[in-house]
């Protein structure tokens, strides 16, 4: 029951929240229906989390071979929580900016958290592709009614390229689908499949295309940086935060396992593109002077390295990246409200015209600071746990030949990563004020708590992260069982 | 049967309501009732209920897939009466003869989905043809309307030779124009010889025509987009929908055991007609006129259930109408209470009439293939009918790609209405029941998008 409700309750506020007239109810209404979410995702994962809670499996679609079934396991317990959880942050941390239209603004900011939970839980090929499709249309809206100045043609080519990623993975399941015994639809019949690997090489491009997309891997990422800056800082919170996840989740769930051969043979040729990503945005964020954009090259780069630990195929290395699902939302998403305070006092994201900040507004300071410095993975924050195992995977992995130099071309990426991060610490915060900054006031008190819980939560999980690894480790030994099986399947 | 004939005979009906009757309120209605009362004959012959016995000769067949598609085709006209009935009266000075030739139309399309023997098939064509040529040109003052009736009339009479050619070609090698005895032959026969080929390769041609697939298609633009809208409306749904059941019924029925030979230029076909279809479409300026190309593009993903010719591809084409048809009648009747057809004539309609926008929205969601509406699923069986088929990968490939530019256009259509400031629509007024119909009918694009199971299910019960 908790795996319908944690769809439904968004689903079914969000439409009620188009009814509202008044802005300050609807924000209200918005702000409590996630954080009854929330309550609900935390309770299936501490009190409720007996199998027939997680689980419900309804009649839908019967004559198709599909079913309305969705279930809680690790991972998807980890998704759910970051989802449950940014919500309500997004919503507090945006509390004084003003949207016209509110009512269709947060109306589909609920429907979009819909759609997040329907993939994260979804265990049905077909519901998958429904829900993985319904994330994106009211996040479409959301970019192009509210963004920033070109915010029409940046957001229609986001929705393009995903909805062809999307359609190229649609042509992908229905193939596997008619491979199936039943003709079914389902998880289980999907991981039962053992197809042939000529076969699953093409099969394997089909889904990559729309897991890479969304991530996104280069060379398909040219749509993210121009959508998140361009998007309303809200939106864009959600979109680097739960939104690209849906790839990666994709690619843990619904590629290695249904093709392992596949995701054996080109894991080398996936491995070069991201790392060839990963420097590459590491560079480019070097020389950003828009804060929004430095931050959306920063997240290709973090989530190339996830991508690099998936494709690397090692238990230790997949630990960290279950964690880092988490890290990385929660992080990113800090980050962003320190960039949403700072537009909303000065008006500028531009590092150029900023300065000096520290001395008037230390609070911001202080937890920005914080959170950038888990960005770049340092000791003791949530981050260096996650990027500490993948390294650790990626270095000792048996799959790929070229393991060591991997690693060296990865570990680049966080030098490059403590080099951009601290040189905007230092000239946005730190140095003289200028005329802009001058008189600049600290933040307010809803701003300071939401900041403080997301440090608290940084500090909680580098120092102590071991529910996330009870919480996923079947999740990893099912991934794993399959790629160990790939010599044994190649032979056949 | 009972469709076929009760349309024939309200169609006369209506003819003389035109002077028998005073009022044009009175002729609407009676021509709506007439309507309730063929979609009730058809539903009731679904349960068993023959009310007319007429002998045939095996010539018509209502099996449950005529049924079931004529069903879809009242309904579809009926919400098409009730949205746009007035905007047909407006079309020209002879308001009751445009009912009258509406019906005479219903009736050709129950002929076309039943037909057992080809003369039928060229029969239904014809009744369904004879009065689209009336009603392209019903705005006569518009220069436009009678250059289209006149292309049309043209280009469609020289498709009909073809057909009568091919027809005749196959009875000449098969001696049969019943489609059973054309399989008969066609299955027995060890290499089919090249008088069949020849009269089914015409055939194909000729009906690609009126279903205006690649390279047969040119007659369409200029047709739809002269043509008073709301008979663009009508000959883009329900009639290209007619033409298609009769397609997969001529090459099922008859031509079956061919497969392998009109397969790949089938699929040829198909592959050219999504690609004109969507590519051209991108680069129209006017509404009106990129929904024919978009009509063009739909006909290319109703080609794939002719290509597959499958259980599957029976089923889909049934889904398929429907939600083209239903989400096509809607934006059209959308269209015509707009004053520019041009994509700037939406702008800022959700402003004015923000329920007219979502429920348009819903329409072109559905047309682009958008999961949770009709359009997905109808797109999602097609697809499905030709991966079943193990062969021709590319061709499912193009298509979704195809899919993928269609977004391009059914969304700039989307963002004028929300993201574009206007005040050019500031001045329309539509009549509340207009609008209540409009969310039947959205409400109907979402449901078959959930559960298609309450149309498909008619299908086997």
């Amino acid at each position: 029951m908790i795996a319908v409700l944690l769809i439904v309750i968004p689903l079914v506020s969000g439409l009620a929240a188009f009814f509202f007239k008044n802005e300050k109810a609807v924000r209200s209404w918005a702000l409590f229906c996630a954080v009854v979410t929330l309550v609900v995702s935390v309770l299936g994962l501490t009190m409720l989390n007996e199998a027939t809670h997680l689980e419900f499996n309804g009649p839908w679609l019967a004559n198709l071979g599909s079913s309305f079934s969705v279930k809680l396991d690790g991972m998807g317990q980890v998704l759910c929580l970051l989802t449950a959880v940014s919500f309500p942050i997004v919503f507090i941390a945006t509390w004084n900016s003003n949207y016209k239209n509110a009512n269709r603004f947060f109306g589909l900011m609920l429907l979009s958290q819909a759609g997040l939970m329907g993939v994260f839980l979804a265990m049905d090929a077909l519901l998958f592709y429904f829900f993985w499709e319904l994330a994106l249309i009211p996040v479409y809206f959301l970019c192009s009614q509210w963004g920033g100045e070109k915010r029409i043609q940046v957001t229609f080519k986001f929705f393009i390229y995903t909805f062809i990623g999307s359609l190229l993975m649609l042509v992908g399941i229905i193939y596997l689908y008619q491979q199936t015994p039943g003709h079914s639809f389902s998880i289980d019949a999907f991981y039962h499949l053992n197809l042939k690997p000529s076969v699953q090489s093409w099969v394997f491009w089909l889904f990559f295309a729309a897991f890479a997309i969304k991530m996104p891997v280069f060379p398909f990422h040219t749509w993210q940086p121009d959508t998140y800056e361009q998007s309303p800082t809200a939106v864009t919170m959600i979109l680097s935060g739960v939104m690209v996840k849906m790839g990666l989740l994709g690619v843990l769930r619904w590629l290695l396992p249904v093709l392992p051969v596949a995701s054996y043979e080109y894991g080398d040729t996936v491995s070069t593109l991201v790392v060839i990503g990963i420097l590459y945005a590491s560079l480019i964020a070097i020389r950003q002077n828009d804060l929004k954009r430095l931050i959306a090259y920063s997240s290709i780069a973090h989530m190339g390295l996830m991508c690099l630990a998936i494709f690397t195929e090692t238990k230790i290395g997949l630990q960290g990246v279950m964690i880092q699902l988490f890290n990385h939302g929660i992080n990113i998403i800090g980050l962003w409200i320190g960039v949403e305070l700072i537009e909303r006092q000065f008006g500028t994201r531009k590092i150029s015209e900023l300065g000096g900040i520290a001395q008037k507004a230390p609070a911001l300071a202080i937890l920005f600071v914080i959170i950038a410095l888990a960005n770049i993975a340092l000791p003791l924050t949530n981050a260096f746990v996650g990027e500490f195992l993948m390294f650790n995977g990626i270095f000792s992995s048996t799959i790929t030949k070229y393991n060591i130099l991997l690693t060296v071309v990865a570990g680049i990426s966080i030098i490059l990563a403590a080099v951009y991060t601290l040189n905007m610490i230092r000239k946005v915060f730190y140095g003289n004020t200028n005329s802009l900054t001058e008189r600049t006031h600290d933040i307010r008190l809803n701003e300071k708590i939401i900041l403080a819980v997301i440090v608290a939560v940084i500090f909680i999980l580098g120092i102590y992260p071991k529910p996330f690894f009870e919480l996923t480790n079947n999740i990893v030994d099912t991934i794993m069982e399959k790629s160990d099986m790939v010599p044994f399947l190649k032979r056949h | 049967m009972n469709a076929l004939l009760l349309s024939a005979v309200w169609g006369v009906v209506m003819m003389f309501s035109s002077f028998l009757l005073p009022q044009k309120s009175a002729v609407r209605n009676l021509a709506i009732a007439g309507l309730v009362l063929v979609l009730v004959v058809n539903i009731l012959e679904m349960h068993g209920t023959v009310l007319f016995h007429i002998d045939t000769r095996g010539m018509i067949s209502f099996d449950r897939f005529s049924l079931v598609f004529n069903t879809i085709s009242f309904a579809s006209t009926l919400i098409y009466f009730l949205l746009s009935a007035r905007d047909i009266e407006k079309a020209g000075d002879h308001y009751a003869e445009y009912f009258t030739l509406i019906f005479f139309v219903l009736c050709g399309v129950a002929l076309v989905s039943s037909f057992q023997s080809l003369l039928l098939l060229f029969l239904g064509i014809e009744i369904i043809s004879i009065p689209l040529y009336i009603l392209t040109g019903a705005d006569k003052k518009n220069l436009k309307s009678n250059e289209a009736s006149l292309k049309y009339f043209l280009l469609g009479a020289f498709s009909t030779g073809l057909m009568l050619m091919g027809i005749a070609l196959v009875y000449g090698a098969t001696g049969t124009f019943m489609t059973s005895g054309t399989a008969a032959v066609v299955t027995e026969k060890t290499a089919p010889s090249a008088l069949l080929i020849a009269g089914m390769i015409l055939l194909m041609f000729s009906m690609s025509f009126k279903v205006s697939a690649a390279p047969f298609h040119f007659w369409t633009p200029d047709v739809y987009d002269g043509a008073p809208t709301v008979f663009t409306s009508f000959m883009a749904t329900v009639v290209k929908a007619a033409l298609f059941v009769g397609f997969i019924r001529l090459f099922g029925d008859s031509f079956g055991a061919l497969q392998p030979q009109w397969q790949l230029l089938i699929a040829i076909i198909t592959a050219a007609t999504l690609f004109i279809g969507n590519i051209t479409a991108v680069f129209q300026q006017s509404v009106k006129r990129m929904l024919a190309y978009s009509s063009i593009s739909q006909a290319g993903f109703m080609m794939l259930s002719l290509y597959a010719m499958n259980t599957d591809a029976k089923e889909g084409l049934i889904l398929y109408t429907a939600a083209y048809s239903l989400a096509t009648i809607g934006l059209f009747a959308v269209l015509i209470k707009l004053k520019d057809f041009s994509f700037d004539g939406f702008n800022g309609l959700s402003k004015h009439q923000p329920l007219l926008a979502a429920t348009s929205t819903l329409f072109l969601l559905s047309l682009a293939g958008i999961p949770l509406t009709a359009g997905f699923l109808a797109k999602f069986y097609m697809l499905k009918a030709a991966m079943a088929t193990d062969k021709n990968f590319w061709l499912v490939i193009f298509a979704v790609l195809m899919a993928a530019v269609s977004v391009y256009y059914y969304f700039r259509v989307i963002q004028a209405m929300y993201f574009k400031d206007g005040d050019i629509n500031k001045n329309i007024s539509v009549s509340p029941a207009f609008k209540g119909v409009l969310v039947i009918l959205a409400a109907l694009v979402i449901l078959l998008g959930i559960f298609p199971g309450l149309l498909l299910n008619w299908y086997y019960f």
